[in-house]
């Protein structure tokens, strides 16, 4: 049994990386993951891609502001310290509102830019992993892990087939900027 | 990247049910005005509906050529199959904009409407109906002046509407960039005058009811509400077009951006509407707060109802993303979207025309109906001259391939 870990085809065109998935998906080899420079329209229905539940969490948190905001206001100035501003009753909800948007604003964009590093794995001071570095640049990467699918020679003439540049074989997982 | 074989040239046929209904609204919209115009009592609220329709017609029409102008200042590629629409509504303008001129002149010559400002004696200190504060503000707000200002800014706006629609009918027979660079052009010349024109023209023709109040956020308030029931008129009308099996090349990525669009902008109206509500309100004084204390005291029906129907409905009812591609979903928003800026409208102008004496009733609807009416006629027929698509348009192909 060999090193390998994952098999990386190279490709220099979308429209060829797009013929290669499709071949792939013909021959029941499953990817493991697609990476390019650029986003492509359609690749998501492609793959499967699940669909981001970002929205999901950006609502959720966006209430929490609200009411955080709301909580705070309400128990400092109603409940703990009333004021007396303009002759208005203490729970003025108009007053409030400014504050409950902002809040709204700043905790969603918070917690987005919290979930998409923790999706990313993109910490500050963390070493980005990639598996090929020219995916930032100018290839189409489609990888495959080599120890589900052992059929090494026949994934390579697929890839080959179908346009793939450079056909990789890596044994380790991620080339890191060292 | 799909090829697709649509019928570049298929043209909207004006026949059948959507002229009768037309028709059948005009003639409703005549009788109402009719109806209004015998009755003595009813003559100003008559005036304040004619304005408040005529108003909303304007401003989709007008909003329909500032869609125009931003989408080719945006070199914007994906609205280039629906850009007939539009073009549409910008045609219908100078007919919208000859209606409301005549009900602003009939409705200051009969002392109808902006009777505030408008009377015998009121700039006269000897008169008993001096009014300091009308005469402060005479050398802006005289008749001539008005009149004046309202015949330049929609003339404008008319002569820029009819060029970017006549440019496209022009890039259609001679292809080629020559057309779209010009309407670029135009398009950026258009929005400056229409940015800084819009606000005044909103203080002129509802602001100015009211003479003595004033607020500077009114003509951001009014340019919001006018924008998105013009967005809301496109989503319609495309909708209402695909159902009847026009423009198979519209997909639900375009009506993803259209509810992108109604969803934003209602949120800015409500931005917009609030600005001006809560400084009003935190300042409390008296010369600005009588504005809300005549919507509190009269019209609180309609103060919460413009608020459910422009702000909570289209945000709950689009922000979820399916929604938003979701036909049914997106012509019922915008339909209560529109409905929503008809109730924006008659709180702002009826308090100052009418005051306790409003009303919701035939004179209302029948006039309201009218006016639908006449805006489908005009615009259906404006539609059915051209085809539903802009074969030339230099960025044709990526709308028809628009995917989000």
């Amino acid at each position: 049994m060999s090193n390998i870990k994952y098999i990386l085809g190279s490709f220099g065109d979308p429209d060829e990386m797009m013929h290669g998935i499709e071949k792939l998906q013909e021959n029941n080899i499953k990817i493991y993951d697609v990476y390019t420079p650029m986003p492509i329209h359609g690749i998501e229905a492609k793959l499967g891609v699940k669909r981001s539940r970002l929205d999901v969490l950006a609502f959720f948190c966006g209430l929490t502001g609200t009411a955080s905001a709301f909580a705070l206001i309400y128990l400092t100035s109603v409940v703990d310290w009333r004021h007396n501003i303009g002759g208005k009753p203490a729970l003025a909800l108009p007053d409030f509102i400014p504050i409950m948007f902002e809040l709204t604003v700043l905790f969603c964009a918070f917690s987005l830019v919290g979930a998409y590093y923790a999706s990313t794995h993109l910490f500050p001071g963390r070493a980005p992993r990639v598996m090929d570095l020219r995916a930032t640049d100018d290839r189409f990467i489609i990888a495959i892990d080599a120890k589900q699918n052992i059929e090494h020679s026949k994934i390579d003439g697929l890839l080959k087939d179908a346009g793939a540049l450079e056909v990789k074989y890596n044994e380790r997982k991620y080339v890191s900027y060292e | 990247m799909g090829t697709h074989n649509y019928n570049l040239s298929e043209q909207f046929e004006f026949t059948g049910k959507a002229k009768t209904l037309s028709i059948l609204g005009i003639a409703i919209g005549a009788a109402a005005i009719i109806y209004g115009l015998f009755v003595k009592e009813l003559h100003e609220r008559t005036f304040a509906n004619l304005l408040l329709m005529a108003y909303y017609f304007a401003c989709v029409c007008m909003s329909g050529a500032f869609f125009l102008a931003v989408q080719f200042v945006a070199q914007a590629g994906w609205s280039a199959s629906i850009l007939r629409v539009p073009q549409a509504m910008a045609k219908t303008l100078p007919i919208a904009v000859v209606i409301l001129i005549a009900v602003i002149g009939a409705g200051l010559y009969t002392h109808n409407l902006y009777h505030h400002w408008h009377a015998d004696g009121l700039t006269d200190p000897n008169s008993p109906n001096y009014d300091k504060l009308i005469d402060g503000k005479s050398s802006f707000l005289n008749v001539p002046f008005f009149m004046g200002r309202q015949v330049i800014f929609l003339g404008l706006y008319s002569i820029f509407a009819v060029l970017l629609s006549k440019l496209s009918a022009n890039e259609d027979v001679e292809g080629g960039l020559n057309s779209y660079r010009k309407s670029f052009k135009y398009s950026c010349i258009f929005l400056v005058i229409y940015g800084f024109t819009t606000p005044v023209f909103a203080f002129d023709t509802v602001m100015s009811l009211e003479a003595h109040w004033f607020s500077t956020m009114f003509g951001w308030y009014n340019f919001a509400a006018m924008w998105v029931s013009s967005l809301a008129t496109i989503a319609v009308i495309i909708i209402l077009l695909r159902k009847a099996g026009y423009m198979s090349w519209v997909n639900n990525s375009h009506l993803h951006n259209l509810g992108q669009f109604i969803f934003g902008f209602s949120i800015f109206w409500t931005y917009t509407w609030f600005a001006q509500f809560m400084l009003i309100y935190y300042a409390n004084i008296p010369e600005e707060t009588v504005y809300f204390y005549k919507r509190f005291e009269h019209y609180e029906f309609w103060f919460y109802l413009n608020l459910i129907m422009n702000f909570l409905s289209p945000v709950l009812l689009l922000m979820d993303r399916d929604n938003k591609r979701h036909e049914n979903v997106l012509l019922s928003v915008s339909i209560v979207v529109l409905c929503g800026h008809w109730v924006d409208y008659y709180q702002m102008i009826m308090p100052g025309t009418v005051e306790e004496h409003h009303g919701f009733g035939a004179l209302e609807i029948g006039i309201a109906l009218g006016f639908v009416g006449l805006f489908t006629f005009t615009v259906l027929n404006a539609l059915s001259k051209k085809p539903l698509i802009a074969r030339n348009h230099p960025f044709l192909q990526e709308s028809l391939n628009h995917h989000l």
